[in-house]
């Protein structure tokens, strides 16, 4: 996030597109309501499904899934026409605004609705509320970038909220919400192919030679690796020989087959290190029991950028170990010691060589209560917006985005949108959510969710089990008829390897971001079970009393 | 410009305009009693233990919901302030069956320390012997014991006001009066979300955290600030461990959550002591899994990735950092892929 | 009574599509609307009677509220039910005055006609009984209400009728009906020119012409065309005219605190949630001259620069509505409502709310919170409405009986208005004398007439062979005084120190057949019914003051119980959130100021001196 999180309840204006804030982030999403609901802030929420968060919005933009530049550009458009832009931030903080201004001026409200479904009227109203706005925040989740234009998307929000000269204020800016505890730290910490932690370029010799320096080491590899979607098809073309799976779990069901769980059996050694023997574990040649989260000291760094500290609440259960205890293990034994007395010490070497992380300290994390990166040195406050004189490259550039349609949309054979997501009650594939009674009380099994319209469409009852289909597979799964839902779109959950979704979706990647299109395929859902004939229907109707 | 000042027993004291009574008071060093008071929440001035005695005014006056004011002058512990507040607590415990010996809250419960510090015996007036009252425990995370509720409406301050859920409201009226979900069903009928916050926000013991129940009084406990595992929020959590095993979870007044969680939070922690943890590591044998001890497990992962490295060089090897384990265990993981095995496949799951 | 606890779902079959199609069809014309969720639970309950969880999950969702708020507020209201129930509501006013002319003997009789306990239902769902706190029928006392329509002065026969009337399909419709309870005309006219009731039986309420005829939006007129607002008010303040609602305070000064706020929008709400026991006042005004209460509250939107203006009227007044509703609509017809009145720059508008069984609403800040659909709750002051009311928005609100004053103010003047009645009150009073005595009386009268004049000259004493006990004064909320009172000239300082209340100008008579303690049960019992249940003095002790009247009627006092009254009358003044609460102790104080022997007579020899209760 480029703002905190606590600065979205003073926003005049929120924004939230394709982020099911009150399910997926509920606590983020009571900063949003408290906005909407106490301080009677404006809310927008641009989504295909009717969430929980538009009760409290002012204006609901339903627009068809993946259309979501359309919308963006014709948000612009609108400002830009009846000049509502902010000529001064503009002026001196971006470049390139004759090509979006070119680019959206082609996107009219009329052209948009015929596109998106948005309604021009209520698209020209977003647009002022938004522009109006003194500080206007735009809040998104993997609704925007789990698409083959994703990466676009995200350049079109920004583009938005610099035109509005919404980056580098407090309570405005562009906020994704990361999905998963730590994965901001994962980042950070040189979980990537093609940078040390800090966003340090591998390629680049001069961090490489003050990572070799600082690690005592000669030689560091000057390559970008492989991706993580890259990884599993190297092992078929011979690249990739050897895994070693912290934490992860690809295999969420057999319906993973073709393109994880036979990948995997070809390697020549897997070693998978987790708190549970996952269906990812169950393939490796040698499975590793760590320690969970209460069960170690160490640090988090949340989606606005927050450390925080972790700590070791109740011992290890059985013989499982910290995960950095287990590296420094593997490390010992393969020649190189790695003597930490604990996580304090990893960290102050991560203070050492990661720039925005050298002003952390253990001390202040426990003294302040979190600290919000970059922190340079240590009487350095923290950051809590990013952006404030000046972008990471200078002036913030303006690009112009054309809109593209998904790359699989509905036809007679495959009617319906399928969109992909999670519930409150359960969290990624299940390991630790599915093991806590009340979660599971409250979302006990996968239910597709369907408008009422469709079920009836259908011939669908609430409750019923039905049969999901997509040209790559099919599911079965109960169905259940949500006032959420709109006609012509459903959603599953992804939580569950007993009907595992993405043995529907579609494996087309963002070319830049390399993420797949889990929100748009194409689908057509079917009874389980023949209906009953007309007749025996309504006889049956009449003796419970009446029609439904 | 020097700050307003108002009087408050006697003594002169500065506020910051804005501040109410009992935030002056507070700053004063001057302690008043409160139940339905809840940090941020909207003041309503309901159960009356606050009240002050302002001089000016007719009656008493909420010192939570009264914003001071220049030259105002405040009594907090005059015999007249001194009876109504006894009267209410009075009032509260003649009301429900507020029997301590088993009460959950037990230690923990604000009526029973004002009960203590105002020195009052069970009323000589109560409910008739037989008095029942809505007793809730058909979900598996939340009890609502209304014998114990003394319907300071925190509950539905915290669920309106500090998660905006608006799954229970004060319904019905007079005496009467309870908290109610929509159609007055239960909660796992209703639209509530199970985020908790009522049970955390509630004084005595009528909303319960049914994983908790009996296994600790809050004496027993220990309290561990940690960050929850769940989602990208961070939300700062305190463990609640007995025994070297978590009872139960609370949301930390802390930043960015504010004491605010939601049900994965608070009631999503079970998986740390569950018995499929994995014990102990485990090698491939003819096709099974079967228990090793760590030596071996290690020494088989050293050596089978030093050979792997020699015989097909380090760029064949891959590994996946995680969204779920520590900072410093991904810069250790990152570091050992590249400094130890010299590959840069180094990737985790954010694009999933 | 209604019954409590959770809502029952309807079978599918009563969910008709026709049942959702009117209910969406309701909810659309209620949406946007301030505080709409009120109204519409009030239009849909029509349509089966009751709402039921699955009405009452469509009206949350399209009106974007929670299922918790829903019915958290339509529970707050006794005249809202989410339960079956028949197709005729019978209501017993249990009200003081009421009770003291046998309204338990009636409620009895209704129970064994109708073979049911109260808060049932016949078998064949014709009738539902329940009971009302106060119907504001006191003067036909006692009285009971089927549907809209009220019915007085009860005798076992009368009863009989009127249930074989609805029985064979012939209830009466309310609207045909020239008034809700007796002709003003039955009653004698204090001396004097009328300026409140001057119309109220002699015009046809219904027509605007009558009213105009007799010199009626001449007030307005004038106002509008030839006075500032400042003058409007300056015009108030020097009439001394002070709110007829119960607490006096000054109407003028009241509007010139609203008028300099450079808020907008600004409301005025005429406060018709006529709900004190005693009282029927400002319905007589309502149903008998709807138009002088709505030009009243015209200038007073002129006065405070208000374009919008609520009339808020209980729940049970259906004709008062019905003819009020009728005069908006011919006043808007007119131009004395609508866009730029009478050619000047000043629009209003007025929008007609109903109450739903609640006397808190009275209350002018619960009021305020009832009109934006949400449970009676009265606020915490300051601040007060004319700065932060509706919607936070400065809101004016103003008794019938007050707006009532303005078109004689306005046309004739501050001055010649101060000269009418007592210093301390300025002006023509709508009085009434209730309970026990021969003629009970609605009466217009400077104020100033004693409250003796009052009992005997208009109510026409006690009735024949009885003496005269006590008065509560005011309202349920009075003190009782005795006859040393009597010589008390009606205002509200003269009242006051003579430690009664003139509160909404309604004298309680009671005779010495009527025992204090049995008294005190039913007020007990008023207020633990009508408290709104936010604050704790208020919700347990209103409750455990009618428990310990309860068991000294029984004879089941027990010692000490004088003295616990004592102390939660004191916290129930003292610490209460609202007046309601503050004051639900008053007459039980002056009662044991009073008659404290009589009362131990009940805890000590358990014995009822005046032969009241019946101690088995």
């Amino acid at each position: 996030m480029t703002n905190s999180i606590g600065e979205l309840e003073w926003a005049d204006c929120i924004l939230v597109t394709g982020s099911n804030t009150s399910e997926t982030h509920p606590v983020i999403a009571t900063f949003i309501k408290r906005a909407a609901y106490l301080h009677g802030k404006t809310l927008i929420v641009i989504d295909p499904r009717r969430l929980y968060l538009v009760r409290h919005a002012h204006l609901w933009l339903r627009q068809r899934p993946g259309s979501d530049i359309a919308v963006l550009n014709g948000l612009m458009h609108v400002i830009i026409r009846d000049n509502l832009q902010d000529h001064d931030y503009i002026a001196r903080r971006t470049e390139n605004f004759d090509a979006l201004k070119e680019t959206v001026a082609r996107y009219t409200p009329a052209l948009v609705e015929q596109v998106s479904g948005v309604p021009a009227a209520d698209l020209e109203r977003a647009a002022r509320l938004y522009a109006a706005a003194p500080r206007a925040a735009i809040v998104y989740a993997m609704g925007i970038t789990q698409h083959t234009t994703g990466t676009n998307n995200v350049i079109s929000l920004a583009n938005l909220a610099m035109l509005c000269g919404n980056v580098g204020l407090e309570s405005g800016g562009v906020n994704p919400l990361r999905g998963q505890n730590n994965v901001q730290g994962a980042c950070d910490m040189g979980g990537l192919p093609n940078v040390f932690s800090g966003y340090q370029a591998v390629t680049d010799p001069a961090k490489r030679w003050k990572m070799e320096a600082a690690w005592n080491v000669r030689n560091l590899p000057d390559w970008e690796g492989l991706t993580l979607t890259e990884m599993l098809p190297g092992i078929a073309e011979g690249r990739i020989k050897a895994l070693y799976i912290i934490g992860e779990n690809p295999v969420i069901s057999e319906a993973d087959a073709d393109e994880i769980i036979n990948p995997l059996k070809e390697l020549d050694f897997l070693v998978v290190q987790d708190i549970f023997l996952t269906e990812t574990g169950k393939l490796a040649d040698v499975v590793l029991p760590a320690a969970s989260f209460a069960e170690k000291d160490g640090t988090f760094t949340n989606t606005e950028r927050r450390v925080a500290l972790v700590r070791r609440a109740v011992p290890p259960v059985g013989q499982s170990r910290p995960d950095w205890q287990i590296i420094c293990e593997l490390s010992r034994r393969m020649g190189y010691p790695m003597d930490y007395a604990g996580p304090e010490e990893i960290f102050e070497e991560i203070r050492r060589v990661t720039p925005s992380y050298a002003g952390v300290t253990y001390r202040r994390l426990e003294q302040e209560g979190g600290l919000q990166w970059p922190c340079p040195h240590p009487e350095h406050p923290g950051t809590r917006f990013l952006h404030q004189d000046r972008f990471t490259r200078g002036l913030g550039r303006f690009f112009a985005i054309d809109y593209q349609e998904p790359t699989e949309l509905p036809d007679d054979q495959y009617p319906l949108i399928l969109t992909t997501g999670r519930v409150l009650y359960q969290y990624h594939t299940g390991t630790m959510s599915r093991r806590a009674p009340g979660l599971v009380e409250k979302a006990p099994e996968c239910r597709v969710e369907m408008a009422a319209a469709d079920a009836e469409a259908y011939g669908i009852q609430d409750g019923e089990m039905v049969r999901v289909c997509s040209r790559r597979g099919e599911i079965k799964v109960r169905a259940q008829v949500s006032f959420k839902a709109i006609p012509g779109t459903i959603f599953i959950p992804f939580h569950y390897y007993e009907a595992a979704v993405n043995r529907l979706t579609i494996a087309a990647l963002d070319p830049v971001a390399k993420i797949p299109e889990y929100k748009v395929c194409a689908v057509q859902i079917r009874k389980l079970r023949p209906s009953p004939p007309k007749a025996a229907a309504a006889a049956e109707a009449e003796s419970h009393g009446g029609s439904p | 410009m020097s700050a307003p000042r108002m009087t408050i027993n006697g003594v002169p004291v500065e506020f910051s305009p804005g501040q109410t009574i009992l935030e002056a008071a507070q700053s004063a060093g001057v302690s008043i009693p409160t139940l339905c008071h809840y940090p941020d929440t909207r003041p309503t001035g309901a159960c009356r233990v606050c009240v002050v005695e302002l001089e000016g005014a007719r009656s008493l006056v909420p010192a939570c919901a009264t914003y001071s004011a220049p030259g105002q002058v405040v009594h907090t512990d005059t015999e007249r302030v001194d009876a109504a507040r006894r009267m209410v607590l009075e009032l509260m415990l003649a009301s429900g069956n507020h029997n301590c010996l088993i009460c959950e809250a037990g230690g923990d419960c604000e009526l029973q320390a004002l009960a203590y510090r105002y020195q009052i015996d069970p009323p000589a007036f109560g409910k008739p012997p037989g008095t029942t009252y809505y007793y809730e425990d058909n979900n598996s995370m939340i009890i609502r014991d209304f014998s114990r509720c003394i319907q300071c409406a925190r509950c539905v301050k915290a669920c309106t006001d500090r998660q905006v859920n608006l799954a229970i409201a004060v319904g019905y009226r007079g005496a009467e009066t309870t908290i109610v979900a929509a159609g007055d069903q239960p909660y796992i009928d209703s639209e509530c979300v199970f985020c908790g916050e009522c049970v955390q926000a509630c004084p005595t013991g009528a909303l319960l955290d049914k994983h908790a129940r009996f296994l600790g009084r809050v004496w027993e406990r220990q309290k561990v600030r940690s960050t929850c595992p769940y989602c990208g929020v961070g939300c700062q959590i305190d463990l609640q461990v007995k025994e070297g095993r978590i009872i139960q979870v609370t949301g930390a007044d802390a930043v960015p959550n504010r004491g605010r969680l939601c049900v994965k939070g608070r009631f999503g922690w079970h998986f740390v002591h569950h018995p499929e943890r994995l014990k102990t590591p485990l090698i491939k044998e003819n096709g099974s899994l079967r228990k090793a001890d760590w030596e071996e497990a290690l020494n088989l992962v050293a050596t089978r990735f030093a050979e792997l490295k020699d015989r097909e060089g380090p760029d064949k090897i891959g590994g996946w950092c995680s969204a779920r384990i520590t900072n410093e265990e991904n810069y250790l993981m990152q570091k050992f892929m590249r400094a130890v095995l010299g590959t840069n496949h180094v990737d985790h799951c954010a694009r999933l | 009574m209604k019954p409590l606890g959770p809502c029952e779902s309807v079978p599918t079959a009563q969910m008709r599509q026709e049942v959702c199609d009117s209910l969406q069809a309701l909810i659309s014309r209620h949406r946007g609307r301030i505080g709409a969720l009120l109204p519409t639970l009030q239009d849909a309950q029509r349509i089966l009677g009751h709402i039921p969880l699955e009405m009452q999950q469509v009206i949350a969702a399209e009106l974007k509220l929670s299922g918790s708020q829903v019915f958290g507020a339509m529970s707050f209201y006794s005249m809202l039910a989410w339960q079956p129930r028949g197709q005729y509501i019978i209501r017993v006013c249990g009200s003081p005055c009421c009770h003291l002319n046998g309204a338990a003997a009636l409620l009895e009789l209704l129970q064994e006609e109708l073979g049911v306990p109260l808060g049932g239902t016949t078998a064949d769902r014709l009738f539902t009984l329940e009971t009302s706190a106060c119907l504001g029928a006191c003067e036909v006392s006692p009285a009971m209400q089927v549907n809209e329509v009220v019915y007085g002065r009860l005798t076992p026969g009368r009863v009989r009728e009127v249930l074989s009337d609805y029985r064979a399909g012939q209830g009466p419709d309310y609207r045909d009906l020239p008034y809700s309870t007796c002709d003003f005309r039955e009653f004698r006219r204090a001396p004097g020119e009328s300026l409140l009731l001057e119309n109220v039986g002699l015009i046809d309420p219904l027509n605007l012409e009558d009213y105009l005829k007799r010199g009626g939006y001449t007030a307005l007129e004038k106002a509008l065309t030839s006075m500032t607002p400042e003058a409007v008010i300056e015009e108030v303040k020097l009439s001394g005219l002070r709110g007829r609602g119960g607490a006096g305070f000054p109407t003028g000064l009241k509007w010139s605190f609203t008028r300099p706020l450079p808020a907008s929008p600004k409301y005025v709400v005429c406060n018709a949630d006529e709900g004190e026991p005693g009282t029927v006042k400002d319905r007589y005004l309502m149903e008998g001259d709807p138009h002088k209460v709505l030009e009243g509250l015209i200038i007073a939107a002129y006065a405070v620069g208000a374009a919008h203006g609520f009339i808020y009227c209980r729940g049970e007044y259906y004709l008062s509505r019905h003819r009020l509703q009728h005069a908006i609509d011919q006043a808007r017809e007119r131009g004395f409502l609508g866009k730029r009145l009478l050619g000047t720059d000043f629009s209003c508008t007025v929008e007609l709310r109903s109450g739903a069984g609640s006397y808190v609403c009275g209350e002018e800040t619960a009021l305020i919170e009832s009109l934006e659909g949400k449970r009676g709750f009265p606020r915490l002051k300051p601040p007060f409405p004319g700065v932060v009311g509706v919607q936070g928005q400065p809101t004016v609100v103003n008794n019938v009986e007050t707006l009532a004053n303005l078109p004689a103010i306005i046309n004739r003047g501050g001055a010649w208005y101060r000269e009418i009645g007592t210093p301390d009150t300025p002006g023509a009073k709508i009085f009434q004398v209730m309970g026990q005595v021969r003629t009970p009386q609605v009466l217009e009268a400077p104020t100033g007439m004693t409250l003796g004049d009052l009992i005997q000259v208009y109510g026409g004493g006690v009735r024949p062979g009885r003496t005269l006990k006590m008065i509560q004064t005011g309202g349920a909320s009075g003190s009782l005084v005795t006859r040393a009172a009597l010589k008390t000239p009606l205002d509200f300082g003269s009242l006051e120190a003579a430690g009664g209340a003139l509160g909404s100008g309604t004298m309680l008579v009671m005779d010495d057949s009527t025992c204090v303690v049995d008294f005190l049960r039913c007020v007990a019992a008023f207020f633990a019914h009508e408290s709104c249940g936010q604050c704790t003095p208020c919700r347990e002790g209103a409750a455990w003051i009618l428990e310990v009247f309860t068991r000294l009627s029984r004879g089941e006092g027990r010692e000490g119980d004088l003295d616990f009254l004592l102390r939660l009358a004191d916290t129930l003044k003292d610490a209460s959130l609202c007046p309601l609460g503050q004051s639900a102790p008053v007459p039980l104080l002056s009662a044991i100021k009073h008659f404290r022997p009589e009362i131990e007579a009940h805890l000590k020899d358990k014995t009822c001196p005046a032969g009241v209760c019946r101690f088995d």
